[in-house]
């Protein structure tokens, strides 16, 4: 650009090339991995819309059900009920490597391996309605983690998009033209000044001639 | 290994109990946060939050958006679905895209 200083030199010359050829290599790999990342995302952003839509409509029909539990005991008794979780559950967290993006796999397990453990209460004081309460709870929530698993995915894709994004906007609209106006720059410079170097012999020799013989070569 | 908490009013979030998951009741945006700072140091890898709590904390949920562990993730609370959790999709699409082009139409 005009308005940086650059040192019209040889060495600046070669250092300038370089880096041209650096930048437009990366470049076109960050333009690949751009291209390719939202080719993922897009993939990923069209499964994370349709599971969040299905576990929000699970998530709105345990909701009711358990608003109808709640109608037929009272509350304490809800409470008790549930105030000693028999089922207890945790996460193995392993990660995926997309396109240089780890992104998280979770698997869970569950203390035991019943299923009925997840009523942890005698089945004298409530109703049976919050069985189905939390039966339809608990259906639902190996989506809910799958949902978890993807949602994290599509915004960690969605940040390291925008930012090689701006990489390869930066890389083809900034750097690389000013690079090669400042290899232009250089090649100009340099050969202005060959020029005027071979001016200033001629002249030289030029004067040169007219001591020795005393006569002009213009003449 | 890894845990997973509901966080939100009780009501929405009592039944996750029976489930085996780690229940944190809070009522306003100050305890949540103060909550959800907690979890994030304790190894909660999913943290699950009622879209009516989640819309006063953005703030400090933003901040754990790219970070690998906590995934925060908003579900409906018993007080209904605000179309919260589906915006974040969508801003997911529009930050990465520039616009949304997958879901404007619906």
């Amino acid at each position: 650009m005009a308005n940086k200083v650059t040192n019209p030199t040889r060495m600046e010359l070669t250092r300038l090339k370089k880096k041209l050829v650096t930048a437009v290599r990366g470049h076109k790999l960050l333009k690949d991995k751009r291209d390719e990342l939202m080719r993922q995302f897009l993939d990923l952003a069209r499964e994370n819309m349709a599971l969040r839509l299905k576990v929000e409509e699970g998530i709105k029909a345990a909701n009711t059900n358990f608003v109808i539990a709640k109608a037929g005991m009272s509350e304490q008794t809800l409470h008790s009920a549930l105030m000693a979780p028999k089922q207890e559950v945790s996460l193995e967290l392993s990660t995926k490597n997309i396109m240089s993006v780890d992104i998280p796999q979770f698997e869970y397990k569950t203390k035991s391996a019943d299923a009925n453990d997840i009523y942890s209460y005698g089945f004298a004081f409530t109703t049976g309605d919050l069985d189905d309460a939390v039966k339809s709870l608990s259906d639902v929530f190996s989506e809910m983690l799958k949902l978890a698993e993807i949602e994290k995915s599509c915004q960690m894709l969605a940040a390291e998009i925008e930012r090689t994004r701006r990489r390869v906007n930066a890389l083809e609209y900034v750097i690389i033209p000013e690079t090669q106006e400042g290899i232009r720059y250089i090649t100009m410079k340099l050969d202005e000044n060959e020029r005027s170097t071979q001016v200033r012999l001629m002249k030289v020799k030029d004067m040169m001639l007219e001591e020795a013989h005393h006569y002009s070569e213009r003449a | 290994m890894y845990k997973i908490a509901v966080l939100g009013d009780y009501d929405s979030i009592y039944g996750f109990k029976a489930l085996g998951l780690s229940v944190f009741p809070a009522s306003d945006y100050a305890t949540g946060e103060r909550i959800l700072k907690n979890l994030v140091e304790n190894d909660y890898a999913v943290i699950y939050i009622t879209e009516s709590l989640a819309s006063g904390m953005k703030k400090i949920i933003d901040k754990y958006k790219e970070a690998l562990t906590p995934a925060i993730i908003l579900i409906p609370g018993v007080s209904g679905n605000t179309g919260e959790g589906v915006n974040g999709v969508k801003g997911s699409v529009e930050q990465a895209v520039g616009s949304d082009i997958l879901f404007s139409q619906s």
